[in-house]
């Protein structure tokens, strides 16, 4: 089955982490992304740079909600059943770090 | 062979629902089908065997039967075409699929703990007991639409989500059977707070029932103990449809034979090293039971299972073990300074070190507040019963 790992963080996450952290981090999610499970994977740029699409054309700066977690980025897998799903969501550093991952199977058509 | 052909069928439905069901799912991965495909083998055996006779190996003809259900049922949806196909040709005669037992793997299906907590009660026992949603529904005071509606939702979950129908693994079985567990004692709390005997009944030969598919985990035997031991004193916990508090109750009462497994139980968990919460709560369900008890050593486990749980709920009932060992004052202390707010049993408990103190309108007070909070009718005879006599 094919599942996206859905990441979200807290904005704050990375605050007061030096360079090390940050990089043993990202050598965290590379490794994920090396998982022969992985498809694909993005990381998003920061909540700030968004911008937001409502009907009649409103556009607003930012995300389009004002919420405690970010979606911060995904993986898209292809995994036996969700046990193997969740095993790989549980090495995400964002769940050590506050946040949280949603795992969501993808419509098969 | 004993009995009539329908009592048979009977039988064999209570013997052998769970395992037909599993070896469905086994079979074709869809509780859905495989619970209406089972349950279809049933009817057509209480159709069939008053007329045909008993079949020699009824499991074998049950699981044959349903699983030729199953290829129709998937045939009638277009949209199981793929999994039908992996489904034929049929499986061979010469398999003795008898044999088959999922039943573990159906108990952690359906305990996942990817599904909401009370879907994984209700779709427990209606896979795994064989209780109707009609049952289920009456059981948990919700109409049968609403649990139809929450056992739909959940075998969606568990077949789009991928939900494995398997064993978990050694690292997992830890976390993954403290969920099936706590799912068996919620059946079993929930018949044994309103003097339910079918459901704690159920819950027992649930427990019995993972007990031996789990011979290994002593947790198991401990959580089987404790239900044993609670139930031993069920009918001797009613009186003119007043609860009696444990110290009152009539100990003839109590059923002696499963007092006894209960305590041969526990004494086989310990002896195999169980020192988790169900152990040390089988342990302390034990001490009440003997005359006199001994309150230092409930005390002592008391001690032991509120270090292990951190439970505000278990402190109160520490705090009543403090009030044998060490007055009702230093219970009453305990009592007032735990954060359990509405909860019914911190205020029967309040008023019953009070009145213990000569505190009446303190005690009188305490229990109207557990009154107010009272859910069942036994509970609130008893609370009227110690008010007016104070």
């Amino acid at each position: 089955m094919r599942y996206a790992l859905l990441i979200n963080e807290l904005p704050d996450a990375y605050a007061g982490l030096d360079d090390a952290q940050l990089a043993a981090i990202t050598a965290e999610y590379v490794a994920i992304r090396r998982d022969e499970r992985v498809l694909s994977g993005e990381r998003l740029r920061p909540a700030s740079t968004a911008t937001t699409l409502r009907a009649g054309g409103l556009l607003t700066d930012g995300p389009f909600a004002d919420t405690k977690e970010v979606f911060g980025g995904f993986f898209l897998v292809e995994a036996p059943d969700l046990d193997s799903a969740l095993e790989l969501a549980a090495r995400m550093p964002a769940v050590r770090l506050g946040g949280s991952v949603e795992i969501r199977p993808l419509v098969e058509l | 062979m004993t009995g009539s052909v329908p009592d048979r069928v009977e039988e064999t439905f209570r013997a052998e629902w769970s395992r037909v069901v599993a070896a469905l799912v086994g079979f074709c991965g869809d509780l859905h089908v495989a619970e209406d495909a089972a349950q279809e083998a049933f009817a057509a055996a209480a159709r069939r065997w008053p007329v045909d006779g008993v079949p020699d190996v009824p499991r074998a003809w049950l699981i044959t039967t349903a699983r030729n259900g199953a290829v129709d049922l998937l045939r009638r949806e277009r949209r199981h075409t793929e999994k039908l196909r992996a489904l034929e040709p049929p499986p061979p005669e010469a398999e003795d699929v008898s044999d088959i037992d999922d039943r573990l793997e159906l108990v952690f299906l359906c305990c996942h703990p990817a599904l909401a907590p009370e879907a994984r009660v209700a779709l427990t026992l209606r896979a795994v007991g064989g209780l109707t949603t009609a049952e289920i529904a009456r059981a948990f005071l919700v109409s049968e639409d609403t649990m139809k509606r929450r056992l739909t939702r959940a075998r969606t979950k568990i077949r789009d989500a991928g939900i494995p129908f398997r064993v978990p693994d050694e690292a997992l079985l830890p976390e993954r059977l403290d969920t099936v567990l706590a799912v068996l004692y919620l059946i079993f709390n929930q018949g044994w707070g309103d003097g339910r005997a079918d459901l704690a009944a159920e819950a027992i030969r649930l427990v019995a029932l993972l007990d031996g598919l789990l011979p290994a985990q002593p947790r198991v035997t401990a959580l089987h103990a404790l239900m044993l031991l609670h139930d031993s004193r069920r009918a001797a916990r009613m009186r003119n449809g007043m609860l009696v508090p444990l110290a009152e109750q009539d100990r003839d009462r109590w059923d002696s034979a499963q007092l006894a497994a209960g305590r041969a139980l526990l004494d086989r968990a310990i002896a195999r090293g169980a020192r988790d919460p169900y152990t040390l709560q089988a342990a302390i369900a034990e001490l009440q039971t003997e005359d006199p008890v001994d309150w230092v050593e409930v005390r002592r486990l008391y001690d032991a299972l509120l270090a292990a749980t951190g439970s505000a709920v278990v402190a109160l009932n520490r705090a009543v073990a403090v009030a044998e060992t060490g007055g009702p004052a230093a219970a009453l202390a305990i009592v007032d300074g735990l954060e359990l707010g509405d909860y019914r049993y911190l205020h029967s408990t309040r008023a019953e070190l009070l009145r213990r103190l000569g505190d009446r309108d303190g005690a009188r007070a305490a229990y109207d507040r557990a009154l107010a909070l009272a859910t069942t009718g036994p509970e609130r005879r008893f609370l009227e019963h110690r008010r007016a006599g104070l």
